[in-house]
C-alpha cells in the first residue's frame, strides 16, 4: 500500500496498462510540471525586463533580485527571523487559545452561546481597524505585533476545533456513558481524537493567516514606530526605491509561507496517517 | 424437538433478572414510543425484542441499559447488577477509528481504570474467543464489516457482562457473514452463560437465536405477544434447514403479522 510496484511479470490488457502507464506519468508530472512552469516564467519575467529595457529600480531581472538576497542576507535573513518568531509565536498561541476556547465551549452549550458572538466580532472587523486602538493600549512592539497576528489566526482554530469536538459519534458518547466515564475521560479519549482532523485543518489555514498578520501588524506598526521585521525592510525599500531589496524581501515571505504550509501538511500527515480518510492513500 | 407452544406461561422456576412493570415512553415532542410494556428477563435467557420499526424495541433496550429513564413504570432488578454487569452492542460497529483493535476492545476496562498491561489477557481471550487473534494492531478501517461488529462484541463482552443488550446489531451486514456472527455468538453465549436481550427486526434470525421473543406492535410501541422458542442448543447449520425450524419461523412471522396489523388496543399476551 505504500508505493506502486512495477508490473514485471504481470500480464496486462490494454486498458490496464494504459491506466499504470498513466499513473507512472502522473507521478512524474506531478513535480515536474510546476518546476517546469516556474522557470520559463522566471525566463519570461527576465526576457520582458531585457526587451522593454525596463530599469531596475522599476521592476528587478530575476538574477539582481538573487543578487541582492545574496548581498543583504545579512539584514534580510535577520528581519525574517523576527518576522517568523511573531509568526511561530502567535500560531501556538492561536492553537492554545483557540483549542481552551473550544474546549471550554463544548464543556457548556450556555458558555458558548455566550462567547461566541466575540469571536466572530475579532474576526470579521479588520485587523488594521483594530490596530490603532492595540497602538495605543499596549506598550511593549513585540506584545503589539503577537496580539494583532493572534487575533488574525486563532479564528480558525476554534472555529474548526470546537465542531470537531461536537462531531463525535452519538452511539460512542452513550458507549462512554454506559460505562461510567467522567467528563475528562470523554475529552480526552473521545472528543479530542475525533476533533483532531478539524483541529489540523483549522491550524493550516492559521498558519497562513499568522503570517499574514505578522507582516500586516508589522506594516501598521511599522509606520508608526520601530520595527525590524521584513515588513518593515520592504517598507523602507519602498521608500528608496529599492526594488531589487522589496523582491528579495517578498520571495523570502512567500518562501516561508510555502514552507509554514508543507510543515504543516506533513504534521497533519503523520498525525492522521493510520486511520483518518482524508490521509489514506487510495489503493487500487 | 418438539414444535414450539403459542402462548408462554410464566415460567415460575426461572430467576427473573429484571421484570418492567407499565413501562412507557413519551418523548417531549409528544410521540409515544412505549406504552405500557411489561417483560421478565430470566437469567440466562436469550431474549430477542421482535417488531417493526417504531414498535419501541430500541427504546426498551435503551431504557433497561440506563440511556433513557422511562416516563412511567419502573425497571424492577430483581439481581444487584452493577454497570460493570450490563454490556452494550450497538446497530453500527461503533469503534473509535483512531484506535486499533486492541485499543477499542480495552477501552470499557481503560475507563474503569484498568490498565494496558492488567487488561491484556481479558481483551487477547476476548479477540481469541471472536476469531481476531493477530488483528490487535488492525485499525477499524483496513477491517471488513464482520470484522468491525466482532471486535464491538469483544468490546460488549470485555468486563465480563452479567447482562448483554444488542441493538440490531447484525442489520448492516451481508447474509453470510450474519449467520456466522450468529454462530459466533450463540457460542459464546452458550459458553459464558451470561443474559441477552437482542433487538431485531428479522424474524428467522431472532428464532435462530433466541430461546423467547417478544413481539412488539407499533403506533404506540407496546408489547404484543411473548412466545417460546422451543428448539434445544446447539443450533447450528443443521437447524437453520430443519422443518422445525421452518415451522418456528412460520409460527413466529403470522404473530409479527398479526401485531402489524393490529390496532391501537390490541394486545395479546
Amino acid at each position: 500500500m505504500t508505493a506502486i510496484e512495477e508490473p514485471r511479470t504481470l500480464v496486462l490488457d490494454a486498458e490496464e496498462a494504459r491506466r499504470a502507464r498513466n499513473a507512472r506519468l502522473e507521478k512524474v508530472g506531478r513535480w515536474v510540471l510546476p518546476v517546469v512552469i516556474m522557470l520559463a516564467a522566471i525566463f519570461m519575467w527576465d526576457r520582458i525586463c531585457v526587451w522593454n529595457e525596463i530599469p531596475k529600480y522599476i521592476l528587478p531581472r530575476p538574477g539582481v533580485v538573487l543578487d541582492t538576497l545574496i548581498a543583504d542576507a545579512g539584514l534580510l535573513f535577520s528581519s525574517l527571523l523576527v518576522t517568523l518568531r511573531i509568526t511561530f509565536f502567535s500560531l501556538v498561541l492561536a492553537a492554545v487559545g483557540g483549542v481552551g476556547l473550544a474546549i471550554l465551549f463544548t464543556q457548556s452549550k450556555w458558555v458558548e452561546m455566550s462567547l461566541f458572538p466575540f469571536a466572530i466580532v475579532l474576526q470579521v472587523t479588520p485587523i488594521v481597524a483594530i490596530f490603532p486602538l492595540i497602538n495605543i493600549y499596549v506598550d511593549n512592539q513585540t506584545a503589539k505585533l503577537l496580539l494583532c497576528s493572534w487575533i488574525v489566526a486563532f479564528f480558525p482554530i476554534l472555529s474548526n476545533t470546537t465542531l470537531g469536538l461536537n462531531s463525535v459519534d452519538r452511539n460512542l458518547i452513550d458507549l462512554f456513558r454506559l460505562n461510567g466515564a467522567t467528563r475528562w475521560q470523554q475529552l480526552w479519549h473521545l472528543r479530542l481524537p475525533a476533533a483532531m482532523p478539524y483541529f489540523l485543518g483549522g491550524l493550516k489555514i492559521a498558519g497562513g493567516l499568522s503570517l499574514i498578520g505578522a507582516v500586516v501588524a508589522e506594516f501598521v506598526a511599522g509606520a508608526a514606530g520601530q520595527s525590524s521585521g521584513l515588513a518593515s525592510r520592504i517598507i523602507e525599500a519602498g521608500y528608496r526605491l529599492n526594488a531589487p531589496r522589496l523582491f528579495a524581501a517578498l520571495f523570502l515571505i512567500s518562501l516561508t509561507g510555502i514552507l509554514i504550509f508543507l510543515v504543516l501538511t506533513l504534521v497533519s500527515h503523520l498525525i492522521l496517517r493510520s486511520w483518518h480518510e482524508s490521509a489514506v492513500r487510495q489503493e487500487g | 424437538m418438539s414444535s414450539a407452544n403459542g402462548l408462554v406461561q410464566q415460567q415460575v422456576e426461572a430467576d427473573p433478572l429484571l421484570m418492567l412493570r407499565g413501562i412507557g415512553k413519551t418523548f417531549s415532542n409528544g410521540t409515544t414510543a412505549l406504552r405500557d410494556a411489561d417483560m421478565t428477563i430470566r437469567e440466562g435467557d436469550f431474549l430477542s425484542l421482535l417488531g417493526p420499526s417504531g414498535c419501541g424495541k430500541s427504546t426498551a433496550l435503551r431504557i433497561i441499559a440506563g440511556l433513557l429513564s422511562p416516563t412511567s413504570g419502573v425497571l424492577d432488578w430483581r439481581k444487584t447488577l452493577d454497570r460493570d454487569s450490563v454490556g452494550f452492542v450497538f446497530q453500527e460497529p461503533t469503534l473509535m477509528p483512531w484506535a486499533n483493535v486492541f485499543e477499542n476492545v480495552w477501552l470499557p476496562l481503560r475507563l474503569r481504570g484498568v490498565s494496558r498491561a492488567k487488561a491484556a489477557p481479558a481483551v487477547h481471550e476476548l479477540l481469541e474467543r471472536v476469531r481476531l487473534t493477530g488483528f490487535e494492531k488492525a485499525m477499524p478501517r483496513e477491517l471488513s464489516g464482520g470484522m468491525k461488529m466482532r471486535v464491538s462484541i469483544a468490546r460488549g463482552l470485555v468486563t465480563k457482562p452479567r447482562l448483554l443488550l444488542m441493538d440490531e446489531p447484525f442489520a448492516a451486514l451481508d447474509e453470510i457473514t450474519r449467520f456466522r456472527l450468529n454462530n459466533d455468538l450463540l457460542g459464546l453465549w452458550q459458553d459464558e452463560r451470561f443474559t441477552v436481550v437482542f433487538v431485531t427486526h428479522s424474524v428467522f434470525e431472532s428464532v435462530f437465536l433466541s430461546n423467547r421473543i417478544v413481539v412488539m406492535a407499533a403506533r404506540p410501541g407496546r408489547v404484543f405477544e411473548e412466545l417460546a422458542v422451543d428448539a434445544p442448543y446447539p443450533r447450528d447449520e443443521k437447524f437453520r434447514t430443519s422443518p422445525d425450524y421452518a415451522a418456528l419461523c412460520r409460527q413466529a412471522s403470522d404473530v409479527l403479522v398479526d401485531a402489524i396489523n393490529a390496532t391501537a388496543t390490541d394486545v395479546r399476551a
